[in-house]
């Protein structure tokens, strides 16, 4: 091996879609194949775990490590990778927060192990067998990862040195990120590699927000025709703009779809859904108790729209549990 | 908070008052010099407006161990500011909702208008909501929520 700096990018709960962002880099990803050598990416090289425990313990300049961690599997593999990590970054919203899987605090292991192994409408499963983390037969014993409760960021399991938000982070924001670590011009340690301002600074349509909103109703993009140029929140939809931290360039406002909140929050708001409820809340123009409930019909699911990324970095974690079936 | 309750001994709700400057800290000031007596178990903190109360206080108020919050503001109309309790109110509502949907129970969020004249009223919702929790029992968040940390930010 060269002494180029070692990288790895590692994928735990996700979708794949960071595995993208890598990609699009297009033409740039020569330059940055050309300054590091990647140790591991399971999504396109065939590196093992093997692998990584032959490496020394700080070997690794950078892990890129996108996804939520819910099971002992993601969990061993995160500490893994950060003892053999000089710098350890939470890549996309995932591993920032939580992201779409972390919206199973919502629930925990039994209620979704009954939905997706029983109650499925196409789930033939009369034994109601579910995964295990053990098994004996035969005098042998097979062993699964053990599936959480409460899925967890990466930074609620390991150290974490920065955070890279979106779903997927931009191309552009995992160039800069790599330039800086190259470069070494870094920021304090625990930082998000991204602006501090509100989308609405960078939106398109700035311009067209009225200086005092009043919304009826919620509006989703199905129930009204959009207009191309006018802010989303003034023809009432639930853009999230004014709560999350810009750096995506508006690419769904441009893409004429209001923003869902993929950044997260900006520094100084430690709840993203908390305040992004204030935010939306105080837009409505209903005034007495009946008007306002009438309005707020309009929201059926406020946990799944307003945390839809970070549900696991929110102060209350998780949906309030009886009895927790694993202790962490 | 939740761990001075210790096993056997009487459950003893905490709750965590956010009362309004111009209204509702007043009432709770004329309930005192008044002499009402009434339930101990909320921990007052006044704020200029309900309109100031931002959904992550109320949150992080139950994530570190709150059994109920009430929230003090004006009545519609009286607010000092015009408008304060008018977005207070469209913000419980939606908190309301949310926190419904996490497992909380109603009886736990509470709004209430309460005029400087109404001491009273201080002393008749503060009991209501302590017997209404006390039934319910602690609220036992698990897990514990993480330390409220600031982030860090190169400026």
């Amino acid at each position: 091996m060269s002494d180029k700096p070692k990288v790895a990018f590692y994928w735990c709960a996700s979708c794949g879609g960071c595995e993208e962002a890598v990609v699009d880099l297009a033409e740039s990803i020569l330059d940055v194949v050309a300054a590091i050598d990647i140790v591991m990416w399971p999504v396109a090289m065939d590196f093992k775990r093997k692998d990584l425990e032959a490496l020394a313990d700080g070997e690794i300049a950078a892990t890129f490590l996108n996804g939520a961690i819910r099971s002992s599997e993601q969990e061993e593999m995160a500490h893994l990778l950060r003892r053999k990590s000089r710098y350890m970054i939470a890549f996309g919203s995932c591993a920032q927060l939580g992201g779409i899987p972390g919206l199973a605090n919502a629930w925990d292991r039994n209620s979704i192990f009954q939905r997706v192994y029983s109650e499925g409408p196409t789930t033939l499963n009369p034994e109601n067998t579910t995964p295990q983390s053990t098994l004996r037969d035969n005098g042998r014993t097979v062993t699964l990862p053990v599936f959480y409760d409460t899925v967890k960021t990466l930074a609620q399991s390991v150290d974490v040195d920065y955070l890279v938000p979106g779903c997927p982070p931009t191309p552009e924001l995992l160039k800069q990120a790599v330039g800086a670590l190259l470069s070494g011009e870094l920021p304090p340690k625990g930082s998000v590699l991204a602006p501090d301002r509100a989308l609405c600074d960078e939106c398109p349509r700035l311009s067209t927000k009225p200086e005092k909103l009043a919304i009826s109703e919620f509006k989703r993009p199905h129930q009204i025709l959009i207009d191309h140029e006018k802010c989303l929140l003034a023809q009432g939809l639930l853009c999230m703009g004014p709560a999350t931290r810009s750096g995506c360039g508006a690419l769904c406002i441009q893409g004429n779809m209001p923003c869902t909140g993929c950044f997260g929050p900006a520094s100084r708001v430690r709840d993203f859904g908390a305040k992004a409820i204030s935010a939306m809340a105080s837009l409505l123009e209903a005034k007495d108790d009946a008007d306002i409930l009438k309005a707020l019909e309009s929201v059926p699911d406020p946990v799944g729209t307003f945390y839809r990324y970070s549900l696991p970095a929110s102060l209350l974690v998780r949906k309030k549990m009886e009895a927790p079936s694993d202790a962490l | 908070m939740s761990e001075l309750v210790s096993i056997g001994e009487k459950f003893e709700p905490r709750i965590v008052a956010f009362f309004c400057n111009w209204c509702t800290y007043l009432a709770a000031d004329l309930a005192g010099t008044s002499r009402i007596k009434y339930a101990p178990n909320t921990r007052v903190i006044r704020v200029m407006c309900s309109g100031r109360v931002d959904p992550q206080f109320v949150l992080e108020a139950f994530a570190r161990g709150a059994d109920g919050v009430l929230i003090g503001g004006c009545h519609p109309g009286d607010c000092h500011y015009q408008e304060g309790n008018y977005k207070a109110l469209r913000r419980f509502y939606l908190l309301k909702k949310m926190v419904r949907e996490m497992g909380i129970e109603d009886e736990r969020l509470r709004l209430e208008w309460i005029s400087a004249a109404e001491g009273d009223r201080v002393r008749v919702v503060v009991n209501d909501m302590v017997e209404k929790i006390r039934a319910l029992g602690p609220l036992r968040l698990k897990p514990p929520a993480e330390p409220v940390a600031e982030e860090v930010t190169a400026a």
